[in-house]
């Protein structure tokens, strides 16, 4: 194709409706406090692996909700499984089950 | 006692209660005020009727209730206020107090959410309305929604609309309402649009917990920004998902909008046949904020609930009570009635 000096944009928006959320429910099935997430970041700021690369539990978990899978099989295999974030987090997410979780049902 | 609300009713009781004649003006044809519309009341769930009962203890039998009276006219003589109505009775009283009450927000105000336009839009009051006749919750063209948004702060928050308050008792009444739905129909997705969630009160971070963990209610941080009409009369939103820092787009077939307070127009009228201070927000304005709370800036004219600020059930009963104390003293004359505070603010 000749190079007119533009391009396409790739739409940004988060097409909440045209989004399967299946993998999201299958995780909610396995891993219930996964509901209980209010994006405080905690999680976030006490993880180790988070303060050296762009790993963030909390925008895993947002993103899952809205059913943006991207990236996501990646960024859980970042997470040492440590734990430190399960003694911080408010709402008594689980967070390491869910870790788990995530990696069970995507790929 | 102008304004047959929870606040009027619950003051007039505890002055007729230390023997003091009471008369209560209101202008509809029940007491009541907005408690006769909600159905169930955060946090406990609670029939609002259980709490119009309680406070009709106290109301039947020990207070002079006057309805469908509409107050003309109110001047002062001497030491009396001489209140006058359209049925042409006046009444003459020592003291006044002024509980009038709020009015909520016009939704259509903020055309960009489509009430009024688009038939899938209503109220947080008209879905109140929906439980209270107890028949399925339905779209317009009566099917059970699949979808439901609750949009936040509508009419609050906004200086856009003029209101930069915050309406204290919308974020818990959303989930309370979200709650409700999921109740009566578990099938039904419910997207919450939020810019802060204020659960302040004893119980509503409990209530929040209880939405998300055994509701399954959802919670988008994000405000509206514009909602339009699909081809099949859902209602599609924008807005920012700031979690994830990009914008969303989201057909839901029900939408709600939580409405704020304003000041009533009874507020705004009795405000003026006496006199009395507006503040920045034209809500009544109290002496002072902190202490002077029930005192206007007219001797012998009190104020309770709602028409100070955005105030909860227990707030305006609280502070009910907090007023008929403070008309005891001021009319025996006890010194602490004379109390005044440096920088009133
Ligand atoms: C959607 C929604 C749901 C809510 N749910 C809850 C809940 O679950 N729990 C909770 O704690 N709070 C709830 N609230 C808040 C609650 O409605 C208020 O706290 C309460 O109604 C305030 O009582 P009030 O007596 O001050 O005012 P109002 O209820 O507004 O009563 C004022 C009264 O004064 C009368 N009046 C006004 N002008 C005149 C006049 N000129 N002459 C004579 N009479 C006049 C009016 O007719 C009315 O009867 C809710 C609010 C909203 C918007
Ligand atoms: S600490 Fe808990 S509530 Fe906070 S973002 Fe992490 S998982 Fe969510
Ligand atoms: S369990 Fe995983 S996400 Fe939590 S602190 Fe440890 S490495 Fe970070
Ligand atoms: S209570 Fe919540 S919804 Fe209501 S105005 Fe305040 S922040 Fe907005």
């Amino acid at each position: 194709m000749p190079d007119f000096g533009f391009k396409l944009q790739k739409d940004r928006q988060i097409d909440f409706d045209a989004n399967d959320r299946s993998a999201t429910r299958a995780i909610i099935e396995t891993e219930p406090t996964f509901r209980l997430c209010i994006a405080c970041g905690t999680c976030t700021a006490c993880c180790s692996a988070g303060n050296f690369t762009d790993f963030s539990l909390r925008r895993m978990i947002t993103g899952l909700k809205r059913g943006n899978y991207e990236g996501v099989r990646a960024m859980a295999d970042q997470c040492m499984l440590c734990g430190k974030c399960q003694m911080l987090c408010p709402r008594g997410v689980s967070t390491r089950k869910l870790v788990l979780a995530i990696r069970k049902h995507i790929r | 006692m102008i304004g047959g609300g929870i606040a009027g009713m619950e003051s007039s009781a505890h002055l007729a209660a230390m023997d003091y004649e009471v008369t209560l003006l209101e202008k509809d044809s029940r007491l009541g005020g907005k408690l006769l519309k909600w159905e169930r009341l955060f946090p406990t769930m609670r029939l609002g009727s259980e709490v119009l009962a309680f406070l009709n203890q106290g109301v039947e039998k020990h207070v002079a209730v006057h309805c469908n009276t509409e107050i003309t006219e109110i001047h002062r003589k001497a030491a009396a206020f001489h209140i006058h109505t359209a049925t042409g009775r006046t009444y003459e009283a020592d003291a006044v107090l002024v509980t009038t009450g709020y009015d909520l927000f016009d939704a259509r105000k903020k055309e960009e959410y489509g009430y009024g336009i688009y038939e899938n839009v209503i109220t947080s009051a008209e879905l109140e309305a929906m439980f209270a006749e107890g028949k399925p919750l339905h779209t317009a063209d009566g099917r059970i929604p699949k979808r439901m948004g609750f949009i936040h702060c509508v009419g609050s928050r906004d200086e856009k609309v003029g209101n930069v308050y915050c309406s204290k008792v919308c974020c818990v009444t959303a989930v309370k309402q979200a709650i409700e739905v999921k109740e009566k129909h578990p099938e039904t997705d419910i997207y919450c649009f939020y810019m802060d969630l204020r659960m302040y009160g004893m119980h509503f971070e409990a209530m929040y917990k209880q939405a998300q963990e055994k509701y399954g209610i959802n919670f988008i941080r994000g405000r509206l920004s514009e909602a339009c009409e699909n081809i099949d009369h859902s209602v599609l939103l924008k807005a920012e998902d700031t979690l994830s820092g990009r914008p969303l787009k989201m057909s839901v077939d029900l939408l709600v909008l939580m409405v704020g307070f304003i000041p009533s127009e009874g507020t705004k009228a009795v405000g003026k046949m006496l006199g009395l201070e507006f503040g920045v927000n034209r809500f009544f304005k109290t002496c002072d904020q902190h202490t002077l709370t029930n005192v206007s800036n007219v001797p012998g004219v009190f104020f309770a609930g709602a028409c100070t600020a955005p105030k909860t059930i227990t707030n305006s009963i609280t502070d009910a009570r907090a007023a008929a104390a403070t008309i005891a003293t001021y009319l025996e004359g006890k010194a602490i009635s004379a109390r005044t505070i440096e920088n009133q603010k």
